[in-house]
């Protein structure tokens, strides 16, 4: 088939083109840094010091005052702005977020998100992180349950959607889960997809699918770094199994356990892609992070979707707030 | 007896290895079949399940050349240029905040200034920030330039069809992490070393370039990893940041449209969806021990 190959030997050509552009533009930016450092590097006695600092800091600062701080005082301002931005309407974008049904839904939907699949994703990693340790090939259980860490949530969500996959009664069955009910008896298994509230539970099970091979990790790492003398202390005193664990296990990796379904959380918050690829926000799936996207680039109302981003800002506050006092402690205690 | 060896007694028993056994199984089953389905000629993957490979194994590659080459779905190209670009996406934007991040990292442990700290947190409270928050913003920065006023601060640059707003994004976006992991490993390095190289003289850049660099190789490497794959499978600034189009767009807002407007066709979005998991998949099991080791810097602390 030569047009086959024609395609083929364009499409070679054009991946040379990209790639040359972006090793291009790496070697540009090392070689920028370079010749700075260069530079810089020659000053001596008390511009040393100043210079040094704007010269490694700079950057970063820059980029971040850009790109996170000035869009961060600029979404709240427009969030109080009409959807072309030119004229303020006050909190009338607050109130439809907080007043509209579907919008309650939304809501609703990003709760639930945000109570079930950390609380699980963790639960589920703390048992697995204790009990895969005396097994035999634990690093490939281990592995194989990290594995969807290095899925992208797109992907994920075409995954399961293939597992949730459902055909009429009789025909024959092509998603796992739909022939597992048929195997077990049930006749007519519903459209899973489409059956509201267990569809949501349906979505959020993808994320735990994603984040428990983290959550096991991280928490394995911490129960090892637990010191020996502790334990062996507890059991002198005839600490054993569900009491050593309550006891001092969990108060000794409680740090650990907060980051972990903090950072679990925020990502959850933040994830829009599996209800996008799914449902794409239909069947009352919707959640916060994907009705933004839909406000702003779909219904292009921009102040509304600000206003949800403001919202969405909100509800990650607390969380951080709260991590950065504990680290605040710890690096005091240092 | 070890710590970890007290509670692995205390929880010993058939029951538990059985849940990790059927835990892994179940964590391994729906990629699997996806890998089955996508190797299975489309009559098949139309009328069967996956698991009839077991019975009736039947496979073909030639899904994969369709949906690379052809489309097949009533598109003419295939993903190929989506491919390319997810990999001109992810390298320089790995390679970016990664320099930038390092720098700022050792900046803030070595060269001591007033509010040092300060600067440190405020970074890391920037994780906060929703990228949902900054896209809007961002997108008008880079489309209009900044005005304060009359007075033009940035000027409107034309980068649209070009991976540079793409890149840029996700280097602001990963610096608060990269940093503040970063930061944790740098500031560890060894006080002694440090202050000997400053007595013989050597400036800032000299020892971030032939000490700090060198020895922060591990720290480096694992995050180069986790940024990678963050990149990969990045959707949202993909979307909003380079559009739909084979000439920027990368392969996971083609596979979303593809999701969205053909979830029928499971042979072919199967496929695709195992050709976008296959470079991460590379990545990870190369390099998963680096990878697990720096997710470990950030976030265990005794």
């Amino acid at each position: 088939m030569p047009a086959t190959l024609h395609v083929a030997a364009s499409a070679w050509s054009d991946a040379g083109i990209k790639f040359g552009n972006s090793l291009g533009a790496i070697a540009g930016f090392l070689g920028i840094l370079l010749l700075i450092f260069f530079a810089a590097g020659r000053a001596t006695g008390r511009f040393a010091k100043p210079l040094a600092v704007l010269v490694m800091l700079g950057p970063a600062v820059l980029l971040l005052v850009v790109g996170l701080v000035a869009p961060l005082v600029r979404t709240v301002f427009l969030s109080f702005y009409n959807a072309d931005s030119d004229r303020s309407v006050g909190l009338r974008n607050y109130d439809w977020a907080f007043t509209t049904d579907s919008i309650h839904t939304v809501l609703l939907n990003t709760a639930l998100w945000l109570v079930v699949a950390p609380l699980t994703a963790t639960g589920l990693g703390l048992a697995l992180a204790l009990l895969v340790e005396r097994m035999r090939w634990q690093g490939l259980y281990k592995s194989l349950i990290f594995l969807p860490m290095a899925v992208s949530l797109v992907g994920a969500g075409i995954i399961w959607k293939f597992v949730y996959e459902s055909r009429g009664a009789g025909q024959p069955q092509i998603g796992l889960l739909s022939q597992l009910a048929v195997s077990l008896g049930w006749e007519d298994p519903p459209n899973w997809i489409l059956t509201q509230p267990l569809n949501n539970f349906l979505l959020i099970a993808v994320m735990v699918w994603v984040q428990t091979g983290f959550a096991m990790v991280v928490l394995s790492a911490a129960i090892k770094a637990i010191p020996d003398e502790v334990t062996e202390a507890a059991r002198l005193d005839g600490a054993r199994g569900l009491r050593l664990f309550w006891f001092i296990t969990v108060p000794m990796i409680r740090t650990t356990l907060v980051v972990v379904l903090t950072t679990v959380m925020i990502t959850t918050l933040k994830a829009f892609d599996i209800v996008r690829t799914m449902t794409g926000g239909n069947f009352g799936t919707q959640v916060l992070a994907n009705e933004m996207y839909a406000q702003s680039f779909t219904q292009f109302d921009v102040g509304r979707g600000s206003t949800l981003a403001v919202i969405l800002f909100l509800a990650v506050l607390p969380l951080v707030a709260y991590n950065i006092v504990q680290l605040r402690k710890e690096r005091e205690t240092r | 007896m070890t710590a970890a060896k007290a509670v692995r007694r205390s929880f010993s028993g058939p029951l538990g290895s059985l849940f990790v056994i059927v835990v892994t199984v179940l964590w391994t089953i729906p990629t699997f079949g996806l890998l089955a389905t996508s190797l299975r000629p489309k009559q098949e993957v139309a009328t069967t399940g996956w698991w009839e490979v077991f019975t009736h194994p039947e496979l073909i590659l030639s899904n994969y050349h369709t949906v690379l080459f052809e489309g097949g779905f009533g598109v003419s190209a295939g993903m190929m240029p989506f491919l390319v670009n997810s990999l001109a996406i992810s390298v320089p934007a790995t390679v970016f905040p990664l320099v930038i991040a390092a720098m700022a990292a050792y900046a803030l442990a070595w060269v001591r200034f007033r509010g040092s700290d300060t600067v440190f947190f405020v970074i890391f409270a920037l994780q906060v920030v929703p990228l949902q928050m900054a896209l809007i913003p961002l997108l008008q920065l880079f489309s209009g330039g900044a005005h304060l006023g009359g007075l033009t601060v940035i000027p409107a640059v034309n980068l649209s069809g070009t991976y540079a707003p793409v890149w840029l994004a996700h280097t602001m976006f990963a610096l608060p992490l990269a940093t503040f992991l970063l930061h944790n490993f740098i500031s560890q390095l060894p006080r002694d070393l440090m202050e000997a190289a400053i007595m013989d003289g050597a400036s800032h850049f000299k020892i971030f370039r032939s000490i700090v660099l060198p020895l922060c190789t591990p720290a480096l490497a694992s995050f180069a990893i986790f940024e990678f794959l963050w990149v990969w499978n990045d959707l949202l600034v993909a979307l909003t940041f380079a559009g739909g189009t084979p000439e920027v767009a990368p392969m996971t807002v083609r596979l979303a449209q593809l999701s969205g407007s053909f979830g029928g066709r499971w042979e072919l979005l199967t496929a695709g969806a195992f050709l976008s998991l296959i470079i991460p998949l590379i990545v990870f099991f190369a390099l998963q021990r680096y990878f697990v080791r720096g997710l470990l810097a950030g976030s265990v602390k005794g």
